[in-house]
Order: C-alpha cells, then structure tokens, then sequence
C-alpha cells in the first residue's frame, strides 16, 4: 500500500473540500498525523490550544467537567469535525475537555504555523474562513437546540 | 325530568379498563387498555385516542402500540397536567373513558420500495412507535429502515427495552443520541439532526421518505435539514399537537393555519404545513 502523505490526506478530507493544489501545499507543512486510544484525552480545559485538530477515523467527544457530577459529555464529533476553535482565539486556551470515545486518527496542525501562513498568504486564510466558517455555524446551531432542553416536561 | 341529551357515538367515551401499568421513565406510563364490552379497537399508526380521567377532564394521547394487535391498546402518557398526572396515576384495574381513534395516519404503507427514515424526539417515539412496528412486520416491502431517535440524557431514553431487541432483530439502523451524558455513554451527544449526514450515509435522498415526531421545533430545524440534505418535502411527514378538546373538528380549539390539527392531522405532509410552521402566530 502506498504511503500518504499529509497533503494526500489533507485532499481526501472533507474539512478541506474546496482547498486548491497551492493551499492544500501550504497546509500540509503545518500537519502531522496523530492516534489517540479510546478514553485518551485529546487535550484538557486550560491547556494552551496550539493545535488544530481533524478528525479523520474514529469519535471524539467534547466534555465539561462539573463539580461533583464528573465530566458531563456535551457534544459528539465525527470523522471530518475540526474538534475545537480556541487555537484561533485569543487567549489560545482550551475550553473544554476533548476525550477520544472510540480510537481516533486525527490530522494534528501546528495552529501558529497555519496563523502565520494565512498572514502571509491572505488568499488562503480567506478560504480558510469561507470553508470553515459553516463547520462552525452549524455547530452554534446545534448548540443552540441542545440549549433549549428540547425533551424536557414543558415539550411542545 | 329533562329527555337524556343525545350524544353521538364519536363524543362520548366508552369505558376501558387499565390492564396493566408500564413505568418508562420517571414521569412516564404506558397504559395499557382493554375495552370493557366491546370488541378491540382497530387504529392506524399515528392515530389518537381522547383519554378521559373520570372527574379531572379529557386529553389527547397517541395510540403507541403495534397496530396489529389492538388488543393491546397502548397509550404512553408524560406526567405534565392535571389530566395527564392523574392518568399516570391510575392503577390496575382501574377504568377511563376513552373516545377514538381519530385523526390522521403515518402512511408507511403508500412508501412502499423506499427508505423509511423515523425521526423522534423524547416522547415522539411513542406516536411513531405503531408505524415502525408496521413498517418491520412487512421489512421486505421497503429499501431499508433507519430510526434517529434523540432524548435528554442515557436514563432518559423511551422503551430501551424495545430499542434494544430491535437492535438485536437488525432489521432497522437504530441511532440515538442524547443532549448530554456521562463518559459511560458511548454513543453520541447533540441534537436528533447532528446524526442526519450518518444515519443517511450511502442512501440516494430521492429514496427517502421521512416520518419525524417530537417538539414542533425538532421538527421544523429537522425537516429543514433533511431538504438540505435533498429529501423532498412531498416525501416527509409530521405529527402536530394542537390544544385538542373535541377531536372531531367542531370546536376549532386546534386549528393550525386552514386546517384542524384533530381532523386533518395530527399527521401532516410536511410540505403543506411548511408555510404555518414559520408563522408564529399560527
């Protein structure tokens, strides 16, 4: 089987769908692959977020932790979620916690790498926003419903 | 002394008595019901009975049993109201008045040769729970059948116990995800439409014919999401709750946009309510 590359991965992935040859090049000097096991910590809340992290096989979680109740799983992420925007995202910190649910392979970037090339290269931070932005504004929406307690008594 | 008021035969209830009490969830029952001199009561999937607790009043409960045996009428009652707590306080052996069934039907059986996709949220899986028991009595007349159902938490899950041996048959994709869990929970968390782009992964949209139940705006972001995805409005079905009083179309308490939910629904195309369901005042 012939070995991939990262920017062989980086074009099959969904996250990167609509990614020319030029930025898909530029990317890929960022990334590196990454495994983690099922119930590995994929980062922890706090920890400076300096990693952008893909999803390419396997289910992760996002988790809060509550005193007294342990950590509460809030959201679920599948093969082609971007797990998490703090890296973009003065002060860079981890809000949550990201556990591994089952074993995950993820394409990990240098998220200060992939900043600086998008100054250099304003073209590809432009796409950047434009593909990803919607990754992100589903997952608002979805938050959203998941606020309003939808199954509760008061259901209509 | 004044004549007897007649009564026509679909406004006045008929005794059933309660033959046993299921306990679901915390503030959750299933009754179920046997006529007390008649013979069973055949329905539809989605239709609904009038369920009147003697000296509390009357409401509307989905008739959640299998179709095929209306013998066993089931009906799945949340403690919310008056009505409905002291519903979910009755015993075995205790007796109702029940009028019915009314209203609309989940129309499986005209989507024959397609994918049948069950979409339901908490206590939505109750009104859909006779179709799909329908639609895998007759599994060979259809492509494939999926069940996305959502609910609050793990514990908070209607009929496990059935979920579970419908796994185990394999004749249908079960997905359930739950608003949040725990880390002993291994499946997913968000909300019933994250798990659309999995749960119709590999299936042409134009094969899909959608039957969703829940709160009314589970339902509106999900039949939105599902026409993105590409399943034709003509091709999806909704069950509408309404304030119901006569079920029979006379009083107008349900009336939804030109239709009454009692008479015209509670199933509705999704395509001709798609309009009155952004309209807030309707």
């Amino acid at each position: 089987m012939a070995h991939q590359t990262i920017r062989d991965i980086l074009a099959d992935h969904p996250a990167f769908l609509g990614f020319d040859g030029a930025a898909l090049d530029l990317i890929a000097g960022c990334g590196r692959n990454m495994r983690y096991r099922a119930g590995e910590l994929l980062f922890r809340e706090g920890d400076a977020a300096e990693t952008v992290v893909i999803l390419r096989h396997g289910d992760a979680a996002i988790e809060l932790a509550a005193p007294g109740r342990g950590p509460l799983r809030v959201e679920s992420l599948h093969p082609g979620d971007i797990v998490d925007w703090s890296w973009l995202l003065p002060p860079c910190r981890a809000m949550s916690d990201a556990r591994a649910v089952t074993d995950v392979a993820a394409i990990a970037l240098d998220a200060r790498c992939v900043l600086d090339k998008c100054d250099e290269h304003t073209e590809l931070g432009y796409r950047l926003f434009r593909l990803w932005l919607p990754h992100l504004a589903r997952r608002v929406r979805m938050q959203r419903l998941q606020l309003l307690d939808l199954y509760g008594a008061h259901a209509r | 002394m004044p004549a007897e008021a007649a009564i026509s035969g679909s406004m006045r209830p008929q005794p059933y008595r309660v033959t046993e009490v299921l306990r679901e969830l915390d503030d959750v029952v299933t009754l179920r019901l046997a006529a007390e001199d008649r013979a069973p009561l055949p329905f539809r999937p989605g239709q609904f009975n009038m369920l009147y607790a003697f000296a509390t009043g009357e409401i509307p409960v989905s008739i959640s049993g299998d179709p095929s045996r209306p013998d066993e009428l089931l009906h799945t009652v949340r403690r919310v109201g008056a009505v409905s707590s002291a519903l979910a306080q009755l015993e075995r052996g205790a007796v109702l008045g029940l009028r019915g069934p009314f209203g609309s039907h989940w129309p499986v059986e005209t989507e024959r040769g397609r994918h049948l996709l069950f979409v339901a949220g908490g206590l939505g899986l109750a009104p859909l729970r006779p179709a799909i028991c329908r639609a895998l009595a007759r599994r060979a007349d259809y492509a494939g059948i999926t069940l996305v159902l959502g609910a609050r938490s793990p514990r908070e899950i209607l009929y496990a116990w059935q979920l579970a041996g419908w796994a185990a048959a394999g004749a249908m994709k079960i997905h359930v995800c739950v608003d949040h869990a725990g880390p002993e929970w291994g499946g997913p968390v968000g909300v019933v439409t994250s798990q659309f782009p999995r749960a119709l992964d590999g299936i042409a949209p134009d094969r899909v014919s959608a039957f969703l139940c829940g709160p009314e705006i589970m339902m509106r972001h999900g039949c939105g999401d599902l026409e993105h995805l590409g399943i034709h409005p003509e091709r999806m079905w909704i069950s509408m709750e309404r304030n119901m009083k006569c079920a029979t179309g006379l009083c107008g308490h349900c009336q939804f946009g030109a239709d009454f939910v009692c008479r015209d629904g509670p199933v509705f195309r999704y395509r001709r309510v798609r309009r009155p369901l952004g309209i807030r005042e309707v």
